[in-house]
């Protein structure tokens, strides 16, 4: 495998951002396979076109799912990528390493593999781009066996589950988003690894509303946390973020002049429900009318912090907009309770009762949002075992299309028309 | 002792899952866990977080490409031996955090990130355009309408300074997906790069048979578009599919579950720009990007058009809109015609929706209240 000419790909090795062209070829002068990545890749700026075909079944014995096939269309021209598999590696839970481990897993990878990665891949697991068939079990041995490691998910399957830094590195996470994260890994290895679901599905977990996992945006189950009490406030520190003495926002907007902080501008009056005002120099806040949005949170993090009696929202059927239309979950349970004494049973036996409907009536590839837009929403509730409540919509419905149930009509739907004719004639 | 191909289950281990997380915590970030009470951006990119027991952690943020080698990820580690006692950490964002527990600490980790060339560049934090989230692109996927790491390299290198400042009205985060599955989910993004397609599926007659369950590519076709028929190969009549191409709407799903119906096209691929998406629910609900340039060419290797356009945006709205104000807030304040106007964007009937979800009542937001209803 010799150096190709890269015209094209040499014109992004410029520039003050990072160039993955000028790392690949780093990475090519001791794998040269890596060579004809580059090679390929060139040949797709020069024809505009991708030059990976269609699909490939591999995979290691017993699991459906952690290894994506992928042949090159041009194998003769650059053999070192005529088979370029990739492999999903689950990661550590928000994604903490030690240098230790890293290199173990990148000299793993560069014995068997093209010593290519993704950190990460958007799910959020280790990807390992580009190796050959004969190499995904030897690797899966020394992955298992060397470094007690396994692989993610792909297919149709629970996909690889992923969460915020939370309480790790947040004051505001109101539940452990890691470990509920990492038992829920582990309770569902089997789904992880062997697909038996009508397509993917995901969780995401975020330890508050500003939901840095995306959770509400892309997961089939999104777990979300909150707060049910009041939000807590040191008064001393509103006096200084007031004052001018503490940064709006921890800072973020330190770049541009947005003159002297202004409490009511900047928080009271972006407050979504107006529950806010001064008495005083005092900040008071009407907490039973407050959504929990966290802008002011935000903006004065040293005055304000999430309640204490915390938990976490749980909203279903997220997805991008393959097919019917791109989804934001939606919400089902307003205030759950996540914690590892009961070994998150609640949520599990939500999850459950989600899965137990949906591989039943779940058509081939369609992920549980599109399953609740078929049967609707109130099917989806009662389904649940829940009570329906104004939380689960935005707006109640706009047309008058009740589907009435016969029970709930005084003398039901069964009618004799002669007698109705009798009184009104045609 | 390894695998041994003659006897395949001999000695597999399976269903370990991940390593715990915990091991890989720095000292002060295991002593301080769940107690943490406030944070501070000290400068773009070095944020300072405080704990109750008085301990502080200062992380320094750097942007990466993603697609990043075995040499480029023991660099990495070099790195966090010298400064972070040998632990790092990645964001969703695809950037590194680099942790250390003094405060004369940074800057030698600064130093040393600044005198590797334009590998690690600090920034991405507060009112900034932090690192872009993108799929894989021509470098490994079989149904891209563009390439990922390419576009996003251009782009970012036009956009750097807001990397490395906080001068904005809110953070900006872009993405980009090289087509319509989304693998990077960009519905949700404040600029939002897609790929895309034009032209339908063509139909390899010849391959059909041997690698399509025609009732499922049939069923796949959102649209009802992709029909039964039949095909002469060979001088033989076969079953295979036809495609009603007034009704192709290019998502490219028949593709995904045929191989014998190839969509990709150097001149119809391109890229189309979706503005406006969140996800936080910070003030209002989380939105979706919605379509606001319908088509830019594939113009290799620097997609110019594309960064143009993104740049644009970017400063009309940074020109334009008041502080915290993210993106799709701003565009609803001012409405979308003068969005269209101060973006000097012009306005298609692309931009107007023809295929439309009844959805839209339910309630796709944390923000609710608890009223009696709650039980």
């Amino acid at each position: 495998m010799a150096k190709h000419e890269t015209p094209l790909l040499d014109q992004l090795e410029g520039g003050p951002w990072p160039s993955f062209v000028s790392d690949l070829k780093h990475q090519a002068e001791t794998k040269p396979e890596v060579y004809d990545i580059l090679g390929q890749l060139e040949l797709s700026y020069k024809d505009r076109i991708t030059h990976w075909k269609h699909g490939g079944i591999v995979g290691v014995f017993g699991y459906g799912g952690g290894i994506v096939g992928r042949y090159s269309d041009v194998p003769e021209q650059f053999p070192g990528v005529e088979h370029f598999h990739t492999i999903r590696v689950a990661q550590p839970a928000s994604k903490y390493y030690s240098t230790e481990n890293l290199r173990k897993l990148m000299d793993l990878w560069e014995k068997h593999g093209s010593g290519v990665t993704n950190m990460h891949g958007s799910t959020g697991d280790i990807i390992l781009l580009g190796c050959r068939t004969e190499a995904l079990e030897p690797f899966f041995w020394d992955l298992t066996h060397d470094m007690g490691q396994d692989l993610g998910g792909s297919g149709s399957n629970l996909r690889t589950p992923e969460c915020c830094l939370g309480q790790s590195r947040c004051e505001w996470a109101c539940y452990d988003t890691q470990e509920t994260c990492y038992h829920l890994t582990l309770h569902y290895q089997d789904e992880i690894h062997r697909p038996a679901f009508p397509y993917k599905f995901k969780f995401k977990f975020s330890g508050c509303a500003n939901d840095c996992v995306a959770a509400i945006a892309r997961s089939d189950i999104s777990v979300i946390g909150t707060w049910r009490d009041e939000i807590r406030i040191d008064q001393a520190a509103v006096k200084e973020y007031v004052a001018g003495n503490y940064p709006a926002n921890g800072g973020s907007h330190s770049g541009r002049d947005w003159g002297p902080f202004d409490i009511q501008k900047e928080v009271i009056d972006l407050c979504p429900t107006e529950c806010m005002w001064m008495e005083g120099d005092e900040l008071k806040i009407d907490d039973k009318e407050c959504t929990r949005c966290m802008h002011c949170i935000n903006v004065m993090p040293r005055a304000l912090r999430p309640g204490a009696d915390q938990g976490a929202s749980v909203l279903v059927g997220a997805k991008a907009p393959i097919l019917d239309g791109a989804q934001m979950s939606t919400l089902i349970v307003p205030f759950m309770k996540v914690e590892k004494e009961n070994e998150y049973e609640e949520l599990i036996e939500f999850i459950e009762t989600v899965w137990d409907w949906w591989m039943e009536v779940g058509k081939n590839r369609e992920r549980v949002g599109e399953t609740m837009q078929r049967i609707g929403l109130n099917n989806f509730i009662k389904i649940m075992g829940l009570e329906p409540i104004p939380q689960m919509i935005r707006i109640p419905r706009e047309n008058p299309y009740v589907f009435w149930a016969e029970e709930e009509v005084e003398g039901g739907f069964d009618r004799d028309i002669d007698e109705f004719r009798a009184r009104h004639a045609a | 002792m390894g695998y041994n191909p003659d006897k395949p289950m001999e000695g597999r281990i399976t269903d370990l899952g991940p390593p715990h997380y915990a091991q890989f915590f720095p000292p002060v970030i295991k002593e301080n866990k769940g107690k943490w009470l406030w944070h501070e951006i000290l400068q773009p990119g070095v944020l300072m977080h405080k704990s109750e027991t008085g301990d502080e952690v200062y992380t320094v943020r750097v942007g990466t490409a993603r697609l990043m080698t075995c040499q480029f990820v023991r660099e990495i580690c070099d790195i966090a031996d010298a400064h972070c006692d040998g632990h790092l950490r990645f964001t969703t964002r695809n950037n590194i955090e680099f942790m250390v527990d003094a405060k004369d600490k940074v800057q030698p980790l600064l130093d040393d990130l600044a005198s590797r060339g334009n590998k690690f560049p600090v920034g991405g934090t507060g009112a900034g355009v932090t690192n872009i989230v993108h799929t894989q692109g021509w470098i490994h996927c079989h149904t891209p309408a563009t390439d990922a790491s390419g576009p996003v390299k251009v782009v970012m290198d036009e956009l750097f300074e807001y990397f490395t400042s906080m001068t904005l009205p809110a953070q900006v985060r872009i993405a980009l997906a090289c087509c319509l599955n989304m693998c990077g989910a960009v519905h949700a993004s404040d600029i939002a790069i897609l790929g895309i397609h034009r032209k339908p599926p063509m139909i390899d007659h010849k391959r059909i048979t041997g690698v399509c369950e025609l009732p499922l590519a049939i069923a796949s076709c959102p649209l009802g578009a992709v029909k039964p028929a039949k095909a002469m190969v060979d001088g033989e009549e076969i079953k295979s599919v036809s495609v009603t191409v007034e009704r192709c709407m290019f998502c490219g799903n028949c593709y995904t579950m045929c191989p014998a119906m190839p969509m990709a096209d150097p001149d119809g691929d391109g890229i189309a720009i979706l503005v406006g998406g969140k996800v936080s629910n910070t003030r209002s609900a989380p939105k979706f990007s919605k379509l606001v340039i319908p088509f830019l060419p594939n113009n290799t290797p620097l997609w110019p058009e594309t960064v143009e356009a993104v740049k644009k945006i970017l400063e009309a709205y940074a020109k334009d809109a008041k502080k915290y104000e993210r993106v799709g807030e701003w565009a609803e304040r001012i409405g979308w015609e003068r969005f269209f106007e101060k973006c000097d964007i012009p306005f298609t009937e692309k931009s107007i929706d023809d295929y439309r979800l009844a959805y839209n009542t339910w309630r796709t937001t944390t923000q609710f209240k608890f009223t009696s209803h709650i039980k």
